[in-house]
């Protein structure tokens, strides 16, 4: 593609004005990722006592190390099993949920997409503390199902959201098309329309699992007894962080950075 | 026949999981704040109207200071906000979805460990003021964490990217030519930018500020990483109500209370912004 013509430049104060902005935009960026550097830096320290607070060298032992606190290691795991399970759940829900909002007039219409909005708006705190209202007026034991519960009822809405936004871009000539070429309805939606949302589903459900792993607010109202990654280090903040979250935290982000950087690498491949 | 039962037949399943999980635990919430009794012996409904009386009696101080420490935060926010949004929307040229995944890197660590970090960079012999005490730049006795300052800084560090993102789409999508049309009619660069973008950029403004006001000021976290208890919140107050003193009639009275006033604080800044009169002012 040949680029474009650059506009011309009326007065130079426009540029100093744009340099000045290049140079604040890239001090928020790094103020925004201060804490992330500090978080991956001492994981790498080399620290004698119980306190990860000054630089004592560099080491990489916490990352072989890394399992050595059974409680830390069971509340990622638990962290993780309910971001699959949400994944999934909420996943399909939420996708069901959009394709009926993108894709017909019904009554009710209005109401669901209120409901769905009421949801994202609403303070997680007060979510939080209905739930847990909720579930001690209904005398239900509180662990790994109400934890799941909770985040798939705040998940539904954003995956239904992105599904929807993808619905209503597609054409439907194509599945008529489909269609009138003999398929019938559940063959339309697996060879036509499913192929062509599939990126948002991808896309809902991954947003899904991020908010599942690190919901703090919520988790910390429907949890009881049960730790995950969020809470076990909201927990341990008194008596001082362990290197090993330092490093759960940095294979947490590397991890999410790849998906990141993959998805957004094969959605520029692809023709849109 | 088939057909017009299809829509509910998809939002069946989803639609039960929120009336099940969403409404009906709202509805629950609201009978439990009228309740009288305790965890042991059961609650029985008696229309209690005072432990709202007496909640909002005892916890006005921590009510009105979060919506202070909301409202400072959102403004700040804006103010940090809009010259970011504006490089890059219209600066960013290629590189546009570099900066944005830039501006998302923090959504990869967890909330509760960013401030954590926050905390630990601030506080007294940490990072920053050690240094600073040692060479006698600031007296021994300085403080940050602690402070009203230190919370909403990290509420303003913690929620700004939700500002940002809703800003930079409603700029990324001004037409260029309607900025040109202002300048060839002579505008200058502060009358394009307060009669022109700032106008079309108020539906993102309006966006950013339901999605960083309404967490910020029922936030806990914050105040209980980087405050004292001069900078308590009502989020603590019902996270402690709740969790702690299992006081749960009270507790769900200051949470209904909390998100009455942030709904008719939204109802009254969107009806006062409304999108009509975003559309007159952008006339004008």
């Amino acid at each position: 593609m040949a680029p474009a013509p650059a506009p011309v430049r009326r007065r130079s104060r426009g540029r100093t004005g744009d340099r000045l902005l290049f140079v604040y935009t890239w001090l928020i960026i790094a103020w925004l990722a201060l804490p992330i550097f500090i978080m991956i830096m001492f994981g790498f320290n080399d620290t004698k006592g119980r306190y990860n607070q000054t630089w004592q060298g560099f080491t990489f032992k916490w990352y072989g190390r890394l399992l050595e606190i059974p409680a830390l290691t069971e509340a990622v795991r638990n962290s993780l099993l309910i971001a699959v399970g949400t994944t999934v759940v909420a996943g399909a829900l939420g996708t069901l949920v959009g394709l009926a909002l993108g894709r017909y007039r019904f009554r009710g219409h209005g109401t669901t997409n209120f409901v769905m909005f009421a949801v994202i708006a609403s303070p997680e705190l007060v979510m939080g503390a209905s739930l847990l209202s909720f579930f001690v007026y209904i005398g239900a034991g509180l662990g790994k199902t109400t934890i799941l519960i909770s985040h798939v009822m705040f998940s539904i809405s954003f995956v239904a959201v992105v599904v929807r936004a993808r619905v209503l871009t597609l054409d439907r000539y194509i599945e008529e098309a489909a269609r009138d070429l003999g398929a019938g309805p559940w063959t339309t939606f697996r060879l036509v329309t499913w192929p062509m949302i599939f990126p948002a589903v991808l896309a809902g459900g991954l947003l899904a699992f991020v908010l599942s792993i690190d919901d703090f607010v919520i988790t910390n109202f429907t949890a009881g007894t049960t730790t995950t990654f969020p809470l076990w280090i909201w927990g341990a903040t008194r008596v001082g962080l362990p290197p090993q979250v330092n490093v759960m935290g940095t294979l947490i982000f590397a991890v999410g950075i790849l998906i990141a950087l993959a998805s957004a690498l094969s959605s520029r491949r692809r023709p849109s | 026949m088939k057909r017009r039962l299809a829509p509910y037949f998809l939002i069946l399943p989803g639609g039960l999981w929120l009336l099940l999980f969403f409404v009906l635990p709202m509805g629950i919430m609201l009978s439990l704040s009228l309740m009288e009794g305790d965890v042991v012996s059961g609650y029985q409904m008696t229309f209690h109207w005072q432990t709202y009386v007496d909640g909002i009696q005892n916890y006005r101080e921590q009510i009105v200071r979060s919506l202070i420490y909301g409202l400072i935060t959102t403004v700040v926010q804006i103010i940090l906000a809009f010259p970011i949004a504006y490089w890059i929307a219209f600066r960013g040229g290629r590189h546009k979805s570099t900066y944005l995944l830039l501006l998302l890197l923090p959504f990869f660590v967890s909330f509760v460990l960013r401030t954590i970090s926050w905390r630990f960079v601030l506080t007294d012999e940490g990072l920053l003021l050690a240094p600073l005490k040692s060479a006698g730049l600031l007296p021994a006795d300085f403080h940050i964490i602690g402070t009203a300052p230190a919370v909403i800084g990290g509420l303003v560090y913690n929620f700004l990217p939700f500002m940002i993102l809703p800003i930079y789409v409603a700029l990324e999508r001004i037409d260029p030519r309607v900025v040109e049309a202002a300048k060839d009619l002579y505008a200058t660069p502060v009358q394009v930018f307060t009669r022109v973008i700032f106008p079309l950029a108020l539906p993102g403004v309006f966006a950013g500020v339901l999605m960083t006001f309404v967490p910020a000021s029922s936030d806990y976290v914050n105040s209980a990483v980087l405050g004292s208890s001069g900078t308590t919140m009502i989020g603590q107050v019902i996270q402690s109500q709740y969790l702690t003193s299992q006081n749960y009639p009270t507790a769900s009275a200051l949470s209904f209370t909390l998100m009455a006033i942030l709904l008719i604080g939204i109802f009254t800044y969107a009806r006062a912004l409304g999108t009509e009169d975003v559309l007159k002012v952008a006339a004008r």
